[in-house]
């Protein structure tokens, strides 16, 4: 009954969420929704002990494949982004060949080179990724109606809900395969890599499983991406963009599932409110640069051992 | 044909000459600090807008600008060694995303201080070395060709004739050992951060009259050198050269056969192979990773 009250006062503030925000700043809480997403699929991955530079480009793979589908082949939307999921974690599947024959740093360096030859692809080849510019006047979400309330998909507050609930049913079935077996060998294949080999583990089947069901799911915050902007090109999914989902991931801290998502939300609310607002709009790489450096000089293990310390505090008198 | 030929074999010269500079203090810097610095393209960068800086706005001679321009990054690289890498020793991620945060704090300042918009510099010398009408090495060039090979060279006779040389490979090789020895870890650091950043500082200063200074100029740089130090071997400072060598043939010659996109997916995919056939690259051991 706890957990119903809690589930329910969660849901009715995400509602909520939006109401009290100006037109730019729902937007920007439709990329933390979806970004959401990004960063928890990534932490899917990282359980494994593997460290990626690519996974913003799978993200891309998604988007690009979701945009054509809808466009050239007129897929109905929501079916293309779905898709666009599977063909990243198919991708993921077939990158998995050359990269897992790399380790730690050098599976760092061999997924960032894996992912700008992708992003070089799209940028060399007009027909059809559309070069450089990339692609234009990708189709919009379809709209419609649940009776009380009409989806216009032009407007930020009806995506947001949307994503929400696209990004929520993923976050659930993240959770859920974090805690099934497959899950907790991935921590075993990370921490334990030659204990579980001994057991009869097979390593490397599991780091592609989790390598593709991560890249699966960045696919479809691609798609989600995609058909809410309505334009994408190369630039869309650079390394700086990467370079951002490291920091969340780092900032926020791994060990825990809520880790992530806390460093994405505490970072995007720092960087794009509170900088904005207050007008260092020419200083913010510079600030963002000093949070990175000092939280991790003063914060190894993120912002989640933080929250862990409060927790505990709280529990013990 | 043959005219071409020579001529992108000269620009291929010159481009291995300031790739090596720069490949070779990143293989220095992680071969004694154990720390990939991504932050080593903005050192690059550093380095040309201190020419923009000393030698087009206060107009002092060239070589002033660049030995200011090498100080200058030598202390930028010991600053990342106190502040940054020293406290981040025990953690090789943390040193990674605390050099992305000093990347981004760089580039900040180059564009509040400089604007974003591609800096002008006077040319030090317009004469061009000409061998015959299509082939031509313009003086700039060949000051960064004499200036690698000078360079490269004092740096191979101070690592392996010298006891600061010893030293500093000694604690490449195994820190620990290094320091029972009685070799100071933090001495050899310093050593090996300043001279790796003012290589890069050098490389930037040099090549700033000849390529577009803004800010965002080291992404490029950076994504290069990567690819160097993989297909040379992480670690190994010969095979850093070996391979930018290798690395400019390959990019300048399918630069002007095909076009530049095309060449810079050759020179990811080299790597890639290389990684793939030979992890630990053409020339490097295994034991650091």
């Amino acid at each position: 009954m706890r957990n119903f009250l809690i589930f329910l006062a969660g849901a009715a503030a995400l509602l909520a969420l939006p109401h009290g925000l100006s037109f730019s700043q729902q937007e920007i809480l439709v990329f933390l929704t979806i970004n959401i997403l990004l960063v928890s699929s990534y932490r899917l991955l990282t359980l494994t002990g593997e460290w990626s530079l690519g996974h913003v480009v799978i993200m891309g793979v998604g988007a690009y494949a979701s945009a054509l589908l809808s466009k050239k082949l007129g897929v109905y939307v929501p079916v293309s982004i779905l898709l666009g999921g599977i063909i990243s974690a198919l991708l993921a599947v077939v990158l998995s060949f050359p990269l897992f024959r790399m380790k730690g740093f050098y599976f760092l360096i061999g997924s960032f080179a894996a992912g700008e030859i992708i992003r070089l692809l799209w940028k060399r080849f007009r027909d059809p990724f559309g070069g450089a510019k990339g692609i234009k006047g990708i189709d919009p979400m379809p709209d419609f109606s649940i009776g009380i309330y009409d989806f216009d998909f032009f407007e930020p507050v009806s995506y947001y809900y949307l994503s929400v609930v696209v990004v929520a049913a993923c976050l659930w079935i993240l959770w859920r395969i974090e805690r099934s077996p497959v899950g907790l060998t991935f921590h075993a294949v990370h921490w334990q890599d030659k204990l579980a080999e001994a057991s009869g583990v097979n390593l490397r089947a599991y780091r592609t499983l989790a390598f593709s069901i991560a890249s699966g799911f960045a696919g479809i915050s691609g798609g989600l991406l995609a058909h809410y902007i309505g334009t994408i090109n190369p630039n869309s999914f650079d390394v700086e963009v990467m370079v951002f989902v490291l920091t969340w991931a780092i900032v926020g801290g791994t060990s825990t599932f809520y880790g992530p998502i806390l460093g994405c939300i505490v970072l995007t609310v720092l960087n794009e409110i509170v900088l904005r607002e207050l007008g260092f709009e020419q200083m913010r790489p510079l600030i963002y640069g000093a949070i990175m450096i000092l939280s991790i000089l003063f914060m190894p293990k993120g912002l989640e051992s933080v929250v862990q310390k409060i927790f505990s505090r709280r529990a013990k008198p | 044909m043959l005219d071409l030929l020579a001529q992108t074999g000269l620009n291929a010269v010159y481009a291995a000459s300031y790739i090596s500079l720069i490949a070779v203090g990143l293989v220095l810097i992680f071969g004694v600090m154990g720390v990939i610095n991504f932050a080593h393209g903005e050192l690059y960068m550093a380095g040309a807008y201190s020419v923009v800086l000393f030698y087009s706005d206060f107009e002092l001679p060239f070589m002033i600008a660049v030995a200011a321009g090498l100080l200058f990054v030598g202390c930028l690289g010991l600053l990342m060694e106190r502040t940054l890498f020293r406290p981040l020793k025990d953690n090789p991620l943390g040193g990674l995303v605390a050099s992305i945060g000093f990347l981004m704090i760089m580039q900040a300042l180059a564009s509040m201080g400089f604007g974003v918009r591609m800096e002008h510099i006077p040319p030090v010398t317009q004469h061009v070395i000409e061998f015959s009408e299509r082939v031509r090495l313009p003086m700039a060039r060949l000051f960064v060709i004499i200036a690698a090979v000078v360079l490269l060279s004092a740096l191979w006779i101070f690592l392996k004739k010298t006891r600061f040389g010893w030293a500093l490979r000694a604690a490449a090789q195994d820190p620990e050992a290094a320091a029972l020895q009685g070799i100071s870890i933090n001495q050899t650091a310093r050593i090996a951060m300043f001279i790796g950043a003012g290589l890069a500082g050098i490389a930037g200063a040099l090549t700033a009259p000849l390529v577009s200074v803004n800010p965002h100029m080291g992404h490029s740089v950076i994504v290069t050198a990567f690819i160097v130090i993989i297909v040379g071997g992480v670690g190994s400072l010969e095979g850093a050269v070996i391979a930018s060598v290798v690395y400019a043939i390959v990019h300048t010659f399918v630069t002007t056969f095909f076009d530049g996109v095309i060449a810079d997916i050759t020179g990811l995919s080299l790597m890639l192979l290389v990684l793939i056939v030979k992890p630990t690259g053409l020339f490097g051991s295994a034991d650091r990773a």
